[in-house]
């Protein structure tokens, strides 16, 4: 029998499309896999038996009346917490909404829906997607699958851990200032942090509105890109979605990147981990080896990044959770946590007048240069490689007491969404026995040309392969 | 004012809800009044997680249309931003509004004395919900209806520059017939379509003939007292009226007592008759604004402007003085005919129907002012068919009335013997019997004097 929980989404929809599985029997193996794993892992926290297999028998209905299926048909996948499923609680991973359920599909959900996925569950995460590591969710934090004693990087950190622990083929997260990419780094997986604008945030609950970007986790490169053929486009319920048309992300996926220029943010080195600059530029070589032509480049305002993003973020994050008052859904404020107090405090002051211009208004200055440093770079060079952590997977507990240093753990992926740029971050290797990640960095809606990249880089290393040892 | 020591430094901000379909950020029904609570709602309006707003075109463009008939400048470039505040009927916690970028700016209107007022800016945000304090089942409590939530408004700000409540309810008047010319608004004060927030302040008149003597009085004359009491919230022109001139003489008082009036907000009490304090300065709010990150900045091309303008309709003043002109009307009919815009288009729907009766447009101004026909439901094509009907009589050849006349008087010589003697009344019978030969509608008078002339 073929070990369904171990496919990729490509593997699994031939399968289902050519009826050598059930979508029923895949969603009960992988709903039995993500009970079991879950009081391990804690990467659910709330697994919708019922509604998975229900959304199972109908797919199974189309498939034996051969009605048209859509591109995910019968894929179980995860979802972040902060995506509103209809009828299905949403806790935003905050006990202010421990028993909130909604009357809406997010936009993303529902396409999903008519893509025709299983949801298996809605996963963990650092309460309202504020957090680096998973630890600061009012519902405990999840593990890292290849050492438990690890974070599993945050905010999504439940929808990384899941797919990698295969109690799901995808999983869906957002991006505010690394929520996708750090866990993708922490936990050996493909993540995408779109360009703004690319994916509806319509429905998924805001953290900071201008930077919020709705991505996903997989293993592959090519399922990654099959999942955002799903999500992608224009939303007229979003007015920053875009109107750009959409490409097929997976066709040419195999180009090559032959002479691709690829450009190497000289500030995301400099003081870089030995070792993680080592297995960065390892794969640099690869990409070279390839065809691509490799040069250093500035990005000279990176220093600022985090600044500038811990000043606009908590700004927008303090309107954001306003309407959280208690009064009409959800629990009072005296629920809400202390990362979530502490940036609501943060923003209000930034936002206050008499300190606007000197806070609020010079960071937006800020993102100003850094968006133009991004413009100018890709006047030189198609992409950008550099780091997405610049530590391996730290230790629970490492870091909770110390927001400052956790929030530096964002050094090298803040920028990208300052400027609304897109992101894949794909595995590029192990330190002692710990995942590493690297992202591949682009031009405005250049995510083809990513996952082009993404795509060569993988077939050479194939790093996906190496799983954490979980047991069955 | 009858103290003449100070002068009056009074500025208006008027909120006027829109009349569009649907609200300003979704496309729920944007007409709640009176309806049942809660009815006209979504996840956008009312401010649910992940929901997101989608602004209103048409608001937008009657925003601009409000700010081109005030004469302001439209900025190519404009935003919106969240005003953020609590309050229960404040659906997301923060309002969108607009803050340093609103649609139009500097503009200006200019009343009958030929004072020029400064409108300050128009710009576009949105209602908030509606709160309800009830007993239900002996339990004191608070309902919130958010169908007014996310209904479109129009902030019109004006520059301090009246000096009197007559000058500032002469605006609001000029301002609701505007809108209503638009067609952007009822205006309709009791339904709350149009709110009105007069702030007011004195400035020593003293201070400007001292400063007269070194020469500045320019500069000295447009200082603004240190102070300001803004009256929120006002429903109807007389109690702005009576509000101003309340808080003139209040504040007076003080000056007199040389005390400076606090900076607060205060109401207009209308049992007591009185303006009472509600917030100090001190608990002024801090609005936080900045920009609305759910909604890209707007820039509009001059092309698009000019599209605007080509539609606005013609305006009040302009309809006067081309009624006077056009129709030879008198100013005071021209200013009846133009005080309503669908009256005013009744009357050139009327006159121009009543050139087929060769009947004159004065003619059919006066039937207008003084029959007032039910404009909704007579057709103005109708009202001069009415018109004409009534007329037709004088038109009767009078050899022909004095002939049937005649006849009527030889076959009823008792009536006229009657009437010869001092039976008035009689003549009444002699008029039916002489319509009575006349297949058409003949006006009773002409023939009752051509009676009583044949009997002289």
């Amino acid at each position: 029998m073929i070990d369904t929980t171990a496919l990729t989404i490509q593997e699994t929809c031939s399968l289902i499309a050519s009826k050598q599985i059930k979508t029923v029997e895949l969603t009960h193996s992988f709903l039995d896999r993500a009970k079991k794993l879950n009081s391990k892992l804690n990467a659910f926290i709330t697994i919708c038996e019922e509604i998975a297999l229900k959304q199972a028998e109908k797919i199974d209905d189309l498939i034996s009346d051969n009605q048209s299926l859509g591109p995910l048909a019968g894929i179980p996948v995860g979802i972040k917490d902060l995506y509103l499923t209809k009828g299905i609680k949403t806790t935003a991973g905050s006990k202010v909404l421990e028993n909130y359920i909604p009357v809406y599909d997010s936009t993303s959900i529902a396409r999903l829906k008519e893509a025709n996925v299983v949801i298996i569950g809605k996963t963990n995460l650092d309460a309202w997607g504020h957090g680096s590591s998973g630890e600061n969710s009012d519902f405990g934090p999840t593990k890292n699958p290849y050492d438990l004693t690890r974070v599993p990087g945050g905010s999504s950190s439940g929808s990384a851990a899941a797919v990698v622990s295969d109690m799901c083929l995808a999983a869906f997260g957002t991006d505010t200032g690394s929520s996708v990419r750090l866990p993708a780094a922490f936990c050996n997986l493909v993540g995408l942090k779109p360009t703004y604008g690319r994916v509806s945030r319509y429905g998924v609950i805001a953290m900071a509105s201008s930077l919020d970007s709705i991505g996903h986790f997989t293993k592959t490169v090519y399922d990654n890109a099959l999942v955002l053929n799903v999500t992608a486009g224009y939303d007229p319920r979003d007015s920053t979605t875009s109107q750009d048309k959409v490409s097929d992300y997976t066709k040419d996926i195999q180009k090559g990147v032959n002479g691709l220029k690829i450009g190497l943010p000289r500030e995301y080195f400099k003081d870089l981990d030995k070792d993680i600059k080592k297995i960065t530029m390892d794969a640099v070589k690869k990409l070279e080896n390839a065809g691509a032509s490799i040069q250093e480049v500035s990005l000279p305002h990176t220093q600022y990044a985090v600044a500038t993003y811990y000043i606009i973020q908590p700004s927008e994050v303090s309107s954001n959770l306003a309407r959280y008052d208690g009064i009409r859904f959800g629990f009072a404020r005296d629920k809400f946590g202390q990362e979530a107090k502490r940036r609501i405090i943060l923003g209000t002051f930034t936002l206050s007048s008499g300190y606007y211009d000197a806070y609020y208004l010079k960071a937006m200055k800020v993102r100003r240069l850094i968006k133009e440093d991004f413009n100018n770079v890709f006047k030189k060079v198609d992409i950008l490689i550099c780091p997405t952590s610049p530590s391996l997977p730290f230790k629970l507990g490492e870091k909770v007491n110390n927001p400052l240093q956790m929030y530096l753990s964002d050094i090298f992926v803040v920028s990208q969404n300052l400027a609304g740029v897109p992101s894949l971050s794909v595995p590029c290797g192990f330190i002692r026995n710990l995942p590493v990640g690297m992202q591949i960095v682009g031009p405005h809606f250049s995510e083809k040309l990513l996952y082009q990249a993404g795509y060569t880089y993988e077939q050479e290393t194939k790093w996906y392969e190496r799983k954490p040892k979980m047991g069955n | 004012m009858s103290n003449s020591k100070y002068q009056p430094v009074i500025g208006l901000e008027v909120h006027i809800e829109l009349s569009t379909q649907s609200k300003m950020f979704c496309t729920c029904s944007a007409d709640y009044f009176t309806k049942e609570p809660n009815t006209h709602t979504c996840p956008v309006c009312l401010g649910l997680p992940g929901a997101l707003p989608v602004p209103n075109k048409k608001a937008i463009e009657w925003c601009v249309m409000i700010g081109l008939v005030l004469n302001c400048q439209i900025p190519l470039f404009s935003k919106f931003d969240r005003k953020n505040y609590f309050y229960p009927d404040l659906a997301k916690g923060y309002q969108i509004s607009q803050y340093d970028k609103p649609f139009c700016v500097n503009g200006s209107i200019t009343l009958s004395n030929g004072k020029k007022i400064g409108i300050n800016r128009a710009h576009m945000e949105e209602d908030t919900g509606k709160l309800t304090h009830a007993t239900i089942d002996g339990k004191r409590v608070s309902l919130i209806d958010f169908n007014r939530s996310g209904v479109p408004l129009v902030e019109i700000v004006t520059e301090p520059d009246f000096e009197s409540a007559q000058e500032a309810t002469e605006y609001l008047k000029y301002l609701q017939r505007i809108v209503r010319y638009l067609g952007v608004s009822n205006a309709d004060m009791e339904k709350g379509d149009m709110r009105l927030e007069p702030n007011i302040s004195l400035r020593k008149v003293r201070d400007i003939r001292e400063v007269k003597k070194v020469q500045k009085v320019t500069q000295v004359a447009q200082e603004l007292p240190p102070y300001k009491v803004e009256v929120k919230n006002i429903n109807s022109f007389k109690f702005v009226e009576k509000a101003i001139n309340y808080e003139l003489e209040r504040q007076s008082e003080l000056l007199d007592k040389g005390q400076t009036p606090v900076q607060e907000t205060r109401g207009w009490n209308e049992q007591k008759q009185v303006t009472l304090s509600q917030r100090s300065k001190e608990e002024a709010h801090d609005y936080r604004y900045f920009p609305e990150p759910d909604l890209p900045p707007l820039s509009f091309d001059h092309a698009y402007i000019q599209g605007l303008k080509e539609k606005l309709p013609e305006l009040p003043d302009a309809k006067l003085k081309r009624f006077a002109k056009q129709y030879r009307l008198s100013l005071y009919d021209a200013q009846i005919l133009t005080r309503d815009r669908n009256l005013a288009d009744y009357f050139e729907e009327a006159a121009k129907a009543a050139k087929v009766h060769d009947i004159d447009a004065k003619q059919i101004a006066n039937n207008i002012i003084n029959k007032k026909p039910d404009i909704e439901k007579i057709l103005p094509a109708t009202f001069v068919e009415q018109i004409y009907e009534t007329s037709q009589v004088a038109t009767i050849p009078s050899e022909k009335l004095d002939k049937i006349v005649q006849d009527v008087l030889a076959k009823n010589i008792q009536a006229v013997e009657d009437y010869k003697k001092g039976k008035e009344n009689v003549i009444m019978f002699l008029v039916g019997q002489v319509m009575n030969n006349i297949p058409e509608k003949v006006d009773a008078n002409l023939i009752k004097k051509n009676i009583e002339d044949l009997l002289k």
